[in-house]
C-alpha cells in the first residue's frame, strides 16, 4: 500500500471560545474519493481550509505523502499539490477564463507567455478530462455549472494531486452535478485524490469511496461506503436517529385558498420566465413545485408574493382577487393573509448585520403589538423573539445576537419561525431546507406539514427533488416557464427527473 | 472662429487637462486595488506645496518633483496603513486628509516663507519650461498641420508629455502584466487573491503608493510647471473633477484620458466665455460652465449616460473571513 494522499494527526483549532475542530485524526487514501460529512457548523470547512493552508492549526501535525507539511499559506498547500474548490468560488467575476486560471500563476511578469501557457494547458485538460470551457469567456456571464469548473481547472492547472472541493453540489443543479460527479470520478481514475465535503447523504453513498463524519468539531467516525447506509451516516452525524422521510396523514383538502390563471412573468431582463401558468391551491394540501433551478419558478414566487410585477394574468388569493400586474407590493399580499420564505434568506429573507429579534418582525414591523407610539416597543419585540426562539429551538438562544453569526439552519428557523407564526392562510415557502443541516430540515419539515394539517394552502418551491416529494400531495412540473405536468406523491423520481427535463407525459410514460 | 483661436483652445484644453490626467490615473490604481481615494485632492494640494518649496529653498525643479512625490507618498501611507493596515473607514481617512493638506500647506507656508501662504516666485531652473519638439520652427509655416505642431504638441512643459504617456503605460501594465492582472482581481475579489496566494495587503499598499507617485506629478505640475510657484488651495477641485473623471471614464485608462481632456476643454472654454455675449443663449455664465463637469458626473451616476461600475471591493477592508 502506497503512502496516504493525506494525514491529519490531532488537528486543534479554536475561534475565540469557539473549538472547531478537535482533536481530529484522519488518513485519506491515495486514488479515492473521500467523503467528509457533518451538519453545518460541524467544522468541516475549517479542517479543509486548515489543510488548504488558510488557517493555521492551533497544535496537530499534516502528512502529505507520508512527510510532515508545513503549510503555513495557500502557497504551500499548491506547492504540496493540494487544490481547493470553495463553495463561494474564489473567481474575479469580470476577468475571463484564462486570466482566472492564470492569477497568482502567472509564471512572469509580463501576462503574453502566461497566457498562452494557460490556453494550451486548459487544451490539454479538455481534452483529457472532457473539462470543457471556452477560454475568453468572462466569469459572470457563465452557469454556475461552468463556473465551478473554472474552478476544479486552477486546482489542476496548478498542479494539484489531492483536490478538495466544499459543498460542490449546493449551486448546481441535478444534471450538472451529475456531470460534476462523473468528472470525479474520472479524476480519482486517473491517479488523483478528492475529499469531498458535504452534508447531502446522497451524494457521499453515490460517488465516495470512504466517508469519514464530523460532529461538533470532532471526527466521529470513518467508513468504508459500501459498508455503511444512510441511516447510519444520518445517525453519526447528528447523533440520534434521524427520520428522512416525513410522517404524514394524508390530505384532506377544501376550499382553493390560491389560485393562479394564465400568469406570464418576465424577468428584469424581458425574458419570459413564466408562461401562461394556472393551478389551484387548496387548503390543507401541500403543492410541491418541482424543477431545475432557473425554469421560472423563482420569478413565479416573486410574483405571487408581490414583489415582482407580472405581465398578464389572475391570482386570486384567500378568497380576494389581485391584480398581478399591478405596481409591486409585498404587504398587500401580506395583509390579506399571505406569508412568504423567500428563496435566498440571505438576500431578501434576512438583514444579516440586524439583531435576532429585528429580523424576527421584519415586514411586520408596523404591527401594533410591536408599536409604542411613534417608537418600536422594543421590549414587545425581545418577548416576541424569545417566543419563536423557543418554540423553534433557535440557538443559540440570543434574540440580541447580530444574524449574521447564526448557523444557515437557524438563519433559516428565524425566517420560519417569523412567516409561519403570523398563522398565515396562504404560505408561499421557496428553498425551506437549502443549506440546511438535517437535525433542522427533520424539524422544517414537521413544521410543514403541521401547518398544512392546520388548514393552510402552501405552494412548496424546492429544487431538491426528494424534499418535493416527501412534502407534496400534488406535485406540479415546471419547464421552461410552463407546467408541464401534475402528478400525485407517489411518482417515481425517474419520471418527475424526466419531465424536469423537458420530455414530455407520453414519452416519459414509454 | 478663426484657426489660431481655435488652436489656443486646443493647447489650454491640453496645458489643462494634464493635472487631471495625472490625478485620474493615481486614482485609477488605487480604486482598481479596492481602495477609494477621495484624498486626491488633498494629495495634489501637498505635493504642489512641497514641491515649489524645494524648488525654491535649492532652484532645481527636478528636485521639487521628487520632493512633491516623495510628501504625496507620504500622505498616501498613512490612507493605506489607515484602511489597509487598521482597516478603517476609507472615505473618513480620505476627507482627514484633504483637511490636514489644506491647513499644513497655509501654516507651514506662512512659517517657512512669511508670503500669507505662498511660496517665493519661481524662475529659471526652478520651473519646468516649454520643451521645443524638433522641426517645430521648420513647418510652423506649413498650413493648418504646421500650427498644430508647433503652437500645440511642441512647446509644452514636459510634464505634459509624460502625464500623456501615462494612459498607454497605464493601459499596459493593467492589461498587460502581472502586476496589472493582480490588481485588477485585488479589487474585485480580494478573497480570490488571496486564496491564489497572494499578499492582498502588499497588493494594495503598492497601488497606493503608485497612487501617491502620480498625485505627486500631479501636484508638481500645478506649481511649478503651470504655475511659478504655490498659492493657498491652488488645486481648487482638481482632485475631485479627476475623481468625476475616473468614474465617468468607468476606471479605464484611455477613458480616462478622454473624460479628462472633455473637464479640461469644459474649463479652457469657462475661461473664454466670460463675458462673451453668444447667440441665442445670451451671456453664458462663467459659474455654470465651471460647474458642468460635476453636473455631468451628476448625470452619469444618476444612470442617463451609461453605467458607472466601481470596483466590487472597493472601500471595503478585507478581512479573512471566519
Amino acid at each position: 500500500m502506497a503512502e496516504p494522499a493525506i494525514e491529519l494527526i490531532g488537528i486543534d483549532k479554536s475561534f475565540g471560545a469557539v473549538r472547531a475542530n478537535r482533536n481530529i485524526h484522519l488518513t485519506v487514501e491515495r486514488g479515492t474519493i473521500h467523503g467528509i460529512v457533518g451538519e453545518n457548523g460541524a467544522g468541516k470547512s475549517t479542517l479543509m481550509s486548515i489543510i488548504y493552508g488558510f488557517y493555521q492549526a492551533d497544535r496537530g501535525e499534516i502528512r502529505v505523502a507520508g512527510r510532515p507539511a508545513a503549510i503555513t499559506d495557500p502557497n504551500a498547500a499548491i506547492a504540496a499539490g493540494i487544490g481547493m474548490v470553495h463553495q463561494h468560488f474564489m473567481l474575479v467575476h469580470n476577468l475571463t477564463v484564462v486570466e482566472n486560471v492564470m492569477l497568482g500563476a502567472e509564471r512572469s511578469p509580463l501576462l503574453d507567455k502566461g497566457i498562452a501557457t494557460v490556453r494550451a494547458e486548459l487544451k490539454r485538460l479538455e481534452t483529457d478530462h472532457g473539462l470543457e470551457v471556452d477560454p475568453d469567456a468572462v466569469i459572470e456571464e457563465l452557469p454556475v455549472g461552468l463556473q465551478q469548473r473554472v474552478e476544479i481547472l486552477k486546482a489542476l492547472y496548478r498542479g494539484a494531486d489531492i483536490l478538495i472541493l466544499d459543498e460542490p453540489t449546493g449551486v448546481l443543479t441535478p444534471s450538472e452535478a451529475d456531470h460534476l460527479f462523473r468528472v470525479l470520478k474520472q479524476l480519482r481514475d486517473e491517479g488523483k485524490t478528492i475529499v469531498l465535503i458535504t452534508h447531502k447523504l446522497r451524494e457521499i453513498m453515490a460517488i465516495t469511496d470512504t466517508v469519514s463524519v464530523m460532529r461538533q468539531g470532532e471526527m466521529v467516525a470513518t467508513r468504508k461506503t459500501a459498508e455503511t447506509s444512510v441511516a447510519e451516516l444520518a445517525e453519526l452525524m447528528v447523533g440520534r436517529r434521524v427520520l428522512l422521510t416525513v410522517d404524514k396523514r394524508p390530505a384532506a383538502p377544501g376550499a382553493p385558498l390560491l389560485s393562479v390563471e394564465k400568469l406570464s412573468v418576465k424577468d428584469s431582463r424581458g425574458v419570459t420566465m413564466v408562461d401562461d401558468v394556472s393551478f389551484s391551491v387548496r387548503a390543507g394540501e401541500i403543492v410541491g413545485i418541482a424543477g431545475v433551478a432557473g425554469n421560472g419558478q423563482s420569478e413565479l414566487l416573486e410574483a405571487l408574493s408581490g414583489i415582482r410585477r407580472a405581465l398578464r394574468g389572475k391570482v386570486a388569493m384567500n378568497g380576494r382577487a389581485i391584480d398581478p400586474t399591478r405596481e409591486a407590493d409585498p404587504a398587500e399580499i401580506r395583509r390579506i393573509g399571505c406569508a412568504h420564505v423567500p428563496e435566498d434568506r440571505h438576500h431578501m429573507g434576512l438583514v444579516l448585520p440586524f439583531e435576532e429579534n429585528e429580523n424576527a418582525i421584519l415586514g411586520y414591523q408596523d404591527d401594533p403589538r410591536f408599536q409604542k407610539g411613534p417608537l418600536l416597543d422594543l421590549a414587545a419585540m425581545r418577548g416576541d423573539a424569545r417566543d419563536k426562539i423557543a418554540a423553534y429551538d433557535i440557538r443559540p438562544a440570543d434574540c440580541r445576537l447580530k444574524t449574521a453569526n447564526f448557523s444557515g439552519g437557524n438563519q433559516q428557523k428565524i425566517v420560519l419561525a417569523r412567516e409561519m407564526e403570523r398563522d398565515p392562510d396562504v404560505l408561499l415557502i421557496g428553498q425551506p431546507t437549502r443549506g440546511v443541516d438535517v437535525g433542522a430540515i427533520e424539524f422544517i419539515h414537521k413544521r410543514i406539514v403541521e401547518m398544512r394539517d392546520a388548514g393552510k394552502a402552501i405552494l412548496l418551491v424546492s429544487v431538491e427533488l426528494d424534499e418535493i416529494r416527501a412534502l407534496s400531495d400534488r406535485i406540479l412540473v415546471m419547464f421552461a416557464g410552463r407546467i408541464v405536468g401534475e402528478r400525485g406523491p407517489d411518482a417515481s423520481e425517474s419520471e418527475l427527473g424526466l419531465l424536469m427535463a423537458g420530455v414530455d407525459g407520453k414519452e416519459a410514460a414509454e | 472662429m478663426d484657426l489660431s483661436s481655435l488652436l489656443d483652445i486646443v493647447d489650454s484644453t491640453i496645458r489643462l487637462s494634464t493635472p487631471l490626467i495625472f490625478a485620474a490615473l493615481a486614482g485609477l490604481y488605487s480604486e482598481r486595488s479596492g481602495i477609494f481615494d477621495i484624498s486626491l485632492e488633498g494629495k495634489m494640494l501637498i505635493a504642489a506645496f512641497a514641491s515649489a518649496s524645494a524648488a525654491a529653498v535649492w532652484g532645481s525643479v527636478v528636485l521639487g518633483l521628487c520632493v512633491g512625490i516623495l510628501a504625496s507618498v507620504a500622505f498616501s501611507l498613512i490612507h493605506g496603513v489607515a484602511s489597509i493596515t487598521y482597516r478603517g473607514n476609507q472615505i473618513v481617512s480620505g476627507v482627514a486628509i484633504n483637511f490636514i493638506a489644506a491647513g499644513l500647506t497655509i501654516i507651514l507656508g506662512q512659517s517657512w516663507f512669511g508670503q500669507g501662504g505662498r511660496t517665493p516666485s519661481l524662475f529659471g531652473g526652478g520651473r519646468f519650461t516649454a520643451v521645443d519638439l524638433p522641426f517645430a520652427e521648420a513647418v510652423r509655416d506649413v498650413p493648418v498641420l504646421g500650427p498644430i505642431y508647433s503652437g500645440v504638441l511642441s512647446g509644452q512643459t514636459p510634464l505634459v508629455y509624460v502625464a500623456f504617456l501615462m494612459v498607454p503605460l497605464t493601459w499596459w501594465v493593467l492589461y498587460r502584466t502581472r502586476f496589472g492582472l493582480r490588481l485588477r482581481a485585488v479589487g474585485e475579489n480580494p478573497a480570490a487573491v488571496d486564496t491564489a496566494g497572494i499578499s492582498v495587503t502588499f497588493l494594495r499598499y503598492r497601488a497606493v503608493i503608485i497612487c501617491g507617485v502620480l498625485t505627486g506629478f500631479a501636484g508638481a505640475y500645478l506649481s511649478t510647471g503651470q504655475a511659478a510657484g504655490f498659492t493657498r488651495d491652488m488645486t481648487a477641485g482638481k482632485g475631485y473633477i479627476a475623481l468625476a473623471a475616473l468614474i465617468f471614464a468607468n476606471w479605464k485608462p484611455v477613458p480616462v484620458m478622454f473624460a479628462c481632456l472633455l473637464f479640461g476643454f469644459l474649463d479652457a472654454v469657462s475661461i473664454r466665455v466670460q463675458g462673451v455675449e453668444l447667440p441665442l443663449v445670451g451671456q453664458v455664465s462663467v459659474q455654470f460652465v465651471q460647474a458642468l463637469p460635476y453636473i455631468l458626473t451628476v448625470v452619469l451616476l444618476a444612470g442617463f449616460v451609461g453605467k458607472a461600475t466601481p470596483p466590487k471591493a472597493g472601500g471595503v477592508p478585507y478581512v479573512k473571513e471566519r
